[in-house]
């Protein structure tokens, strides 16, 4: 059973349609990434994963269970899910560390103590050991995304969702933000990114969507639709973005 | 531009030479007007014909000297109303922002209580306010400690400053950008959690300025609840007055409120200079 499932995923902002019936299924331990311009709804479907944004239609099955049901609660199935932002999102009021414990210190009661030895893990294994008490306005950039990326952990998800995480970055911070998502990866993260970064998809990713209009066109692994996409209009997109 | 003083050394570049001689015109331009409109000032209204009588009645040292003691003590009934007020009011204030934007259905009556008592208290004078309460509610036959001016004036000032307040509070909790709000949901907190923990911290941050001046102008009001009874400040002046057919009195006490509100004025007008700069 795959750990994620789409069908039929539909979402209008009043009368425009940005999912248009998205299909998609994503194994435990993979790492899916979605491609496509700007406004082809890669950042609105993750959204809708997390029920950040209600679908009009369709279902999302996580673990077999559909979380798209309307009404359910969507805070137990959040804290399953983490996700990280384009902008970071960081708390500006709280150092990294207090961004960090917030979520496991108020929704699972875990007291501070108790927590700091893991997140201070966590941090060191990120390489920010010496940022733990910075504000985010001390930080750069990569620091401030690799500190929101510990916050979404430090929940232990199930899923991890990346909305374009390194567009805000200067070219020189992306790759320390793309080590992360390799370390990631390794330790068997489920994952699921929205991303112009061609270059990590191909070489990083088990599965690749082209999104147009708010539909998958395409998904292939990364090999095969990198090279050799079935699509002309995946063929024309690559031709854009890759020269 | 930082370097530039280093440099400079004993030889002054050509540009500082000019910038010296700019500011010396400057300074020397500001201090003669400054001095003419002075002048113009003590020489002209010395010379309107009523001068003499108003110097007597508004500017008289002595009765200045006799009566500024006891305003003084006087003044400390303002300070100790402003004392309760000033919480009270500050957290009424917030329960009604936090009212009005409340989604459980089950708070809805706690939405309209919300949305009414801004309407009411935002739109009616303050001092109708002070009499409305301050004599419609000990008129009910309350017995003695409950019939006090000094409960229900401040009950009224509590009242509608908090409704300014409220508004103030709401603007600060919308001006915090929706994506704190998805990035507090996407952990796993409650919409409670989120609002307490990542958007009320910034969004009080942000109005602190505003609110400083609802204070400055509640410390002012207080002499309204002088109408309903409480021999505070403005009543005493109005005794003083009386006694000794006088109004220096009212020029002592004026100058008691400015002695507290320039500062507290120029202190907001930092702290809004210094947000202002750190979100540039």
């Amino acid at each position: 059973m795959a750990k994620l499932s789409l069908r039929g995923v539909v979402k209008r902002f009043t009368d425009h349609t940005v999912c248009d019936g998205i299909d998609l299924d994503i194994e435990s331990g993979q790492m899916v990434c979605l491609i496509g311009a700007s406004g082809a709804g890669k950042s609105t479907l993750l959204r809708c994963i997390n029920l950040l944004e209600p679908i009009e239609d369709g279902e999302i099955f996580l673990d077999g269970i559909d979380i798209a049901v309307p009404g359910l609660d969507p805070q137990a199935v959040r804290q399953r899910i983490g996700m990280v932002f384009q902008s970071f999102n960081l708390f500006p009021h709280m150092t990294a560390i207090e961004n960090v414990m917030l979520a496991p210190r108020r929704v699972h009661r875990r007291p501070r103590q108790e927590l700091l030895p893991e997140v201070t893990g966590l941090f060191t294994r990120f390489g920010l050991a010496d940022h733990m008490h910075r504000y985010p306005d001390q930080l750069s950039g990569g620091q401030q995304q690799r500190v929101a990326i510990v916050r979404a952990l430090a929940m232990k998800p199930e899923l991890m969702l990346f909305d374009e995480i390194t567009s805000a970055l200067d070219p020189q911070l992306v790759g320390e933000v793309l080590d992360v998502l390799r370390l990631l990866k390794n330790s068997g993260m489920t994952m699921v990114l929205a991303t112009h970064e061609m270059g990590f998809a191909r070489e990083a990713a088990d599965k690749v969507c082209f999104l147009k209009d708010g539909r998958i066109l395409e998904e292939a692994h990364p090999k095969i639709l990198f090279t050799a996409p079935c699509h002309p209009e995946t063929a024309a997109f690559l031709a854009r973005t890759l020269k | 531009m930082s370097g530039e003083g280093a440099v400079a050394g004993p030889v002054p570049s050509r540009r500082q030479v000019y910038e010296d001689r700019q500011r010396r015109r400057s300074l020397i331009i500001a201090a003669a007007s400054t001095g003419a409109v002075a002048a113009a000032v003590m020489i002209l209204i010395p010379r309107a014909p009523g001068w003499d009588r108003v110097q007597a009645s508004f500017f008289n040292w002595d009765v200045f000297a006799s009566t500024f003691p006891g305003l003084l003590g006087a003044f400390m009934t303002d300070v100790a109303i402003f004392a309760w007020c000033a919480p009270a009011i500050a957290v009424l204030g917030l329960l009604v922002a936090l009212a009005r934007d409340a989604r459980s259905p089950a708070l809805f009556p706690l939405r309209i209580l919300g949305a009414a008592h801004t309407d009411i208290f935002r739109g009616v004078p303050v001092i109708l306010t002070v009499y409305l309460i301050g004599f419609g509610i000990p008129g009910l036959g309350l017995p003695r400690p409950w019939n006090s001016p000094y409960i229900w004036g401040s009950l009224a000032l509590t009242l509608t400053y908090s409704a300014y307040v409220a508004e103030i509070f709401r603007s600060g909790i919308e001006s915090v950008h929706e994506s704190q709000r998805a990035a507090a949901q996407s952990l796993g907190l409650s919409d409670r959690d989120s609002m307490r923990f990542v958007i009320l911290p910034q969004a009080i941050r942000r109005v602190i300025p505003a609110q400083m001046n609802m204070l400055i102008a509640l410390q002012k009001d207080v002499a309204l609840l002088s109408f309903i009874g409480p021999v505070e400040i403005f009543r005493q002046a109005g005794v003083y007055k009386s006694l000794m057919a006088n109004f220096t009195p009212y020029v002592g006490a004026a100058i008691i409120f400015l002695c507290i509100t320039i500062p507290a004025t120029r202190y907001t007008d930092h702290l809004l200079a210094r947000q202002n700069r750190e979100r540039s």
